[in-house]
């Protein structure tokens, strides 16, 4: 039950009035008072596990965790004093002498939030020697599990059930031998693990880190048998700059393109062309299926982690599912095989390296679906946005000071309608510009569609497309997508397209992007809204607003592909998906 | 629309498990809070299994529709459950302060020598698992050792082959390799 009661309480002697069910942790945090905190979160639950965030409340014997504390009419907080310090230093160098204390070395070395405490409360010295938890690092997924690094704050768990719906993590066993893992202490390749990267995005630690792509993107640069080529997601223009101090939703497309030749790849393309292209196939699957009222709602198959919790949590919406590949996987097909007949090249000297937003897409370009007829995945390298910033970075490259560059034709030429994929909704509004104006064959007046944008967990509209009433729904974050696809299942309402995109947000907060700068937060709706509007930003300043536009896309289609869903674009295009195991508990 | 795939994967787990448990189960499902009784199925499936394959706790999961990793974080949790195949005879063997006074210790090692296993352990034949009590609350018997439901007082490491004996323990096979 919510009531409108506020509670006035005092923070080292600040006046504070809060809704009566707030916690004393956000009383203080709305005053702009910061607790010291790691195991608390403010978009999960709250489990009161590390006692970081110590406060003294007048009346109490002891302190008390202001992360689950509620507040109190008249209370009296002091969140700073000689006991409380001494407590909290105390309580992080209890977790550090459990942890690796390779922090010169580690992942998160910069970044790392236990780093960061360590030092803030002052840990200057280890004082116990003793035994230390040993587990072995799981290596077996694009997500990577380092038990060693884990202070069992739980955030992951928490993700992964509350967010996620995918309840794959848990703590196994008990006392000294608590480890977070999936099921049965499982690899996560063998859990239900849908690669999506939240864990690694809220873990404090490097706990959970993506797998490395670096060397072997750096191994091809420096080989001369190779051609090099990369293509870059729409979000990332959207968020490098992050990497470089540049403020959340500054878009610097041309200084990307700038730093990925100064690192030495031969040609810079645009995922957004792949973007283009899985429109224009979309949009005419969609339309056929519309025309012949079968197999709706037709639901969008972009996001790899949606792809990989449809097959293991309902393979029952297989048949609804776009059998389009992704822009990553449509774009990586053509350049080993448009491109490569084009440029005279041989296909099994490209080397396709693709810059994502998503710790999935590593695991979509090792699927066997995504491979070439003589056995190499068209995509050979995924790189996340934060290795890329990391590359850069080993590289010596002054992000800032770069000059603005172009992509490199044919397949840099997109539309506005390809930027704004990297934010919920977008696929969707890039879909009904096409669909609208293929169906009606009247040129669409008004071309954004404001009510599929927004950070919302799910959006419905009715669009009107002559005189046709569309119902369209929009997920982001997959518990939100399983609220959608219930209603779905069970009848309850009838929706013609679907766009489902397992990241909270979109991909502009995929489970590859930086980790937020500080005074935000992973899953802030805030840092999803700047950067998606930094996406809204490019698409609005382009004259190419919709993918059929794409005068390259026309050229591809002349030249090599014929028509969309043609014999050749369902070979190079279209996927397939089947049921997988471990089943997930929906 | 019922989920064909769910009821299929529902067949298949009801399969693995014994029909009293899967009848336990379901009305388990039909109170306010279905998932408050995890502990006591997981109860029953080692009351019939002697221990919890990855099978069981599956259906379990799959049955109760609770995430199989909240399954194992529950079992994981319990000294009480098992993960590997029990024997038909449970020797339990008093590590009590009385009973280590009085040469538990020199006990047990006798029962792993003869037995080839350690604690936890189980024979290749199946016939005999080794556990420790922490106190049995019979000290004046000290040092005890349980097989089953029978209580054994004042053992010595010597008796201990004899005892075995009387539930099939054939010294002659100790020299099969032992795993």
């Amino acid at each position: 039950m919510t009531t409108d009661k506020k509670v006035t309480l005092w923070v080292d002697g600040v006046q504070v009035t809060v809704p009566e069910k707030s916690t004393i942790l956000q009383a203080a945090d709305s005053v702009n008072i910061n607790v010291p905190r790691l195991c608390y979160h403010p978009d999960l639950s709250v489990i009161g596990a590390c006692r970081v965030c110590v406060v003294e409340v007048d009346g109490q014997r002891n302190p008390v965790a202001s992360c689950s504390f509620p507040v109190a009419e008249g209370m009296k907080v002091k969140t700073s004093s000689p006991l409380l310090r001494r407590l909290r230093r105390d309580v992080v160098e209890l977790i550090l002498d459990n942890h690796p204390m390779d922090c010169q070395t580690c992942d998160r070395n910069g970044t790392c939030e236990l780093q960061k405490l360590a030092h803030d409360l002052g840990v200057r010295e280890r004082l116990f020697e003793g035994e230390r938890k040993r587990f072995p690092q799981d290596e077996s997924s694009p997500v990577i599990r380092n038990p060693e690094k884990c202070i069992l704050c739980g955030r992951c768990v928490r993700v992964c059930d509350e967010v996620q719906g995918v309840h794959n993590l848990s703590v196994q066993n008990r006392g000294f031998h608590n480890v977070v893992a999936p099921a049965h202490g499982h690899k996560m390749i063998d859990s239900v693990c849908i690669h999506c990267g939240q864990c690694v995005n809220v873990c404090p630690t490097a706990a959970f880190t993506e797998q490395d792509a670096t060397e072997s993107v750096f191994a091809a640069l420096s080989n001369p048998d190779l051609h090099v080529v990369v293509h870059t997601a729409p979000a990332i223009r959207a968020t490098i700059g992050e990497g470089f101090e540049y403020r959340p939703g500054t878009p610097v497309t041309g200084k990307l393109v700038t730093a990925l030749r100064m690192a030495g790849f031969h040609k810079v393309f645009d995922t957004n062309f792949g973007a283009d292209l899985t429109i224009i196939e979309e949009a005419n699957e969609f339309i056929n299926r519309l025309q012949k009222n079968e197999r709706l709602p037709l639901i969008t198959s972009c996001s790899p982690g949606w792809v990989n919790f449809m097959e293991r949590f309902y393979p029952e919406l297989i048949p609804l599912t776009s059998t389009c590949k992704s822009p990553m996987s449509m774009l990586s097909a053509l350049l080993k095989t448009y491109y490569a007949d084009k440029m005279g090249i041989d296909p099994k000297k490209i080397f396709v390296v693709a810059i994502m937003p998503c710790t999935a897409k590593k695991f979509e370009m090792g699927r066997p679906e995504h491979r070439a007829p003589w056995g190499a995945p068209y995509t050979d390298a995924v790189l996340t946005t934060r290795e890329l910033i990391w590359m850069f970075k080993c590289l010596g490259i002054e992000f800032r000071d770069l000059a603005d560059g172009a992509f490199d034709s044919p397949l840099g030429v997109s539309s506005g309608a390809a930027d704004i994929f990297g934010a919920t909704g977008g696929v969707m509004e890039a879909a009904l510009r096409t669909a609208y104006e293929k169906v009606t064959n009247k040129e669409l007046g008004e071309v954004e569609f404001m009510q599929v944008r927004g950070v919302e967990g799910v959006k419905e509209a009715t669009i009107d497309i002559d005189g046709t009433p569309i119902n369209i729904g929009v997920a982001n974050g997959l518990q939100n997508a399983k609220n959608l696809l219930d209603r779905v299942l069970s009848g309850e309402k009838v929706y013609h397209l679907i766009e489902v995109m397992a990241c909270p947000g979109g991909c502009v907060a995929g489970g590859g992007q930086p980790y937020p700068p500080h005074g935000m937060h992973v899953l802030d709706p805030e840092l999803a809204r700047l950067r998606a509007r930094a996406l809204y930003a490019i698409d609005g300043a382009k004259t190419l607003r919709k993918s059929h536009e794409n005068p390259a896309i026309d050229a591809l289609y002349e030249n090599f592909l014929g028509a969309p869903n043609s014999h050749r674009s369902h070979e190079l295009l279209h996927t397939h998906y089947q049921p997988k195991y471990p089943r997930g508990v929906k | 629309m019922k989920s064909e795939l769910m009821l299929q994967e529902k067949a298949k787990a009801k399969a693995v498990l014994p029909e009293a448990v899967v009848i336990f189960i379901e009305d388990c499902l039909a109170t306010p809070h279905p998932g408050s009784h995890l502990i006591p199925v997981l109860h029953k499936v080692q009351e019939h299994f002697g221990y919890l394959d990855t099978e069981h706790m599956n259906a379990v999961s799959t049955l109760m529709q609770i995430p199989s990793a909240k399954v194992t974080g529950v079992a994981s949790f319990y000294h009480f459950f098992k993960f590997t195949p029990r024997g038909k005879h449970r020797i339990s063997l008093c590590m009590g302060t009385a009973c280590f006074v009085k040469g538990a210790g020199n006990v047990l090692d006798k029962v792993k020598g003869l037995l080839g296993i350690d604690v936890g352990q189980t024979t290749p034949d199946r016939l005999f698992t080794i556990d420790v009590a922490r106190c049995v609350g019979a000290c004046a018997l000290a040092p005890v050792m349980i097989v089953d439901e029978k209580v054994y007082a004042g053992v010595k490491p010597d008796q201990v082959a004899k005892i075995l004996a009387e539930y099939g323990f054939d010294p002659k096979k100790k020299s099969s390799p032992v795993k």
